[in-house]
């Protein structure tokens, strides 16, 4: 038999209600691993951004401890570090189940990301706008959630939502941990004896609809707020 | 818990010559994906709807879609066509595949870098499609793509790491080895993230320099 005729003959099998309601759970979970972990990343990114300003942090240590942090991070493979996470655990002994370490490991490497994308996002407001708001006496920090931050958002916003993009499709790996996601799934249907072609034929659309959903999402944010044009990265 | 680096040590040897295989299967896909990179580029900037159609659907797909799932259906569907790949080429396929798309996206960006009135005005000067090439559209095409294509290839880099599943003896499959042997783990997979954080933080300072005093270009790399 033709590999064509195997996945029509197997079609009717597979795309069945339960099959279907198992895949929709698993792209759950992969939506709650990526979103999650991009939000719980984008605060603790937020905080290492305004940690190296030396308008607000006058230590020079805590300004090199957050560079230190975010220039790692970014330069760990995902995988590496989602086994790291996943073997700390084990070694404290925390009884941590699979979706937090997921979300963790999300987590981290999504704060080094964001902490640069926010970073430039600060530096695209003048540096005129932070000797005003400090010479009229504002405090630091107010002049930095007062002024510079409401202008650094159209700079921020819209490769965000490329972050999460690129965790949705980061998250696949968390599949090598046994976090029943999308492409885990995939693995299992296969198992079951179902033909590749198909399993990981559907995880490969699921995937695209996903990622075409929040590529559209993100070139209109950035039609609307900047002229730069969206880039889209691994 | 307690660290016991002592016992993981006598691995460094064998994980560099792992990051030796990591750096080159990131090059030959780099390669292959700057050629496809450079036709898709091509036909994006100047061809017809009817030829940029499949280059748009391509370069979508494979940007749209993950690394690892891509290579899971290289190397598990193919079979059922009767294609069987070794581990290796299913990743180099799978990565450099990968790679084109966003490389024809990245190109693409560079050709479009070059004002139009300069190619109008040398024209006008009497220059020759080669003197136009390598005066007027080489200057603008490699300072806009220098800075992303260094980017690329260090992506690239931390993305090999996804060979490991698929049992190619790069860097973090010899940790999941050394892994499996050793039980030390937190030991293991810190000692492999320092190789990483080295390896690229080398790659950076390399390009940025080679770029610095080939082209004058001051962009920082990774």
């Amino acid at each position: 038999m033709s590999a064509w005729s195997i996945v029509a003959a197997e079609a009717p099998r597979f795309f069945t209600y339960w099959n279907m309601l198992f895949l929709t759970q698993a792209v759950g979970n992969t939506l709650i691993a990526s979103v999650v972990g991009c939000g719980l990343g984008y605060a603790l990114g937020f905080l290492l951004a305004v940690l190296r300003l030396p308008q607000v942090m006058p230590l020079p240590p805590v300004r090199a401890a957050a560079i230190l942090w975010v220039e790692a991070f970014r330069r760990i493979p995902f995988l590496v570090l989602l086994l790291l996470v996943f073997f700390l655990t084990q070694a404290l002994r925390l009884e941590a189940p699979l979706w937090s370490i997921a979300v963790a490991a999300v987590a981290i490497r999504m704060s080094a990301l964001a902490a640069e994308n926010i970073r430039a996002g600060l530096d695209s407001v003048r540096p005129q706008q932070w000797e005003a708001a400090l010479t009229m006496n504002l405090a630091p920090l107010a002049a930095l959630f007062r002024i510079v931050l409401p202008q650094s958002w159209r700079v921020i916003l819209p490769p965000s939502i490329v972050h999460v993009l690129s965790m949705v499709k980061e998250t696949s790996l968390v599949s090598q941990i046994g976090f029943i996601e999308l492409t885990f799934a995939a693995k299992m249907l296969t198992q079951r004896g179902f033909s590749a072609i198909l399993t990981y034929g559907t995880a490969l659309v699921m995937y695209f609809l996903i990622s075409w959903l929040l590529a559209s999402l993100a070139r209109a944010a950035g039609r609307k707020l900047t002229a730069r044009p969206i880039v889209l990265t691994p | 818990m307690s660290l016991q680096y002592g016992q993981v040590l006598h691995y460094l040897p064998d994980f560099l010559w792992g990051a030796g295989l990591s750096l080159w299967i990131a090059a030959v896909a780099f390669a292959g994906g700057l050629l496809i990179g450079l036709v898709g580029a091509a036909i994006l900037t100047s061809a017809p709807w009817w030829a940029r159609l499949p280059v748009i659907g391509y370069v979508r797909f494979f940007t749209y879609t993950p690394q690892l799932v891509q290579i899971f259906f290289l190397f598990f569907a193919l079979p059922e066509f009767g294609v069987i790949l070794p581990p290796i080429a299913a990743v180099l396929i799978g990565m450099t595949l990968n790679a084109g798309a966003y490389l024809t996206e990245i190109e693409r960006a560079g050709f479009e870098s070059v004002p139009p009135a300069e190619l109008d005005a040398a024209e006008t000067l009497g220059f020759s499609r080669v003197q136009t090439v390598w005066h007027v559209i080489a200057p603008h095409v490699v300072r806009t793509l220098y800075p992303s294509l260094s980017n690329h290839y260090i992506i690239m880099t931390l993305g090999t790491s996804m060979a490991a599943i698929f049992g190619v003896e790069e860097l973090t499959a010899r940790a999941l080895n050394a892994n499996a042997i050793s039980f030390r783990s937190v030991e293991i997979f810190s000692l492999a993230a320092l190789i990483y954080i080295a390896l690229t933080i080398i790659a950076s300072f390399l390009l940025w320099g080679l770029g610095r005093w080939l082209f004058r270009i001051r962009a920082r790399v990774f």
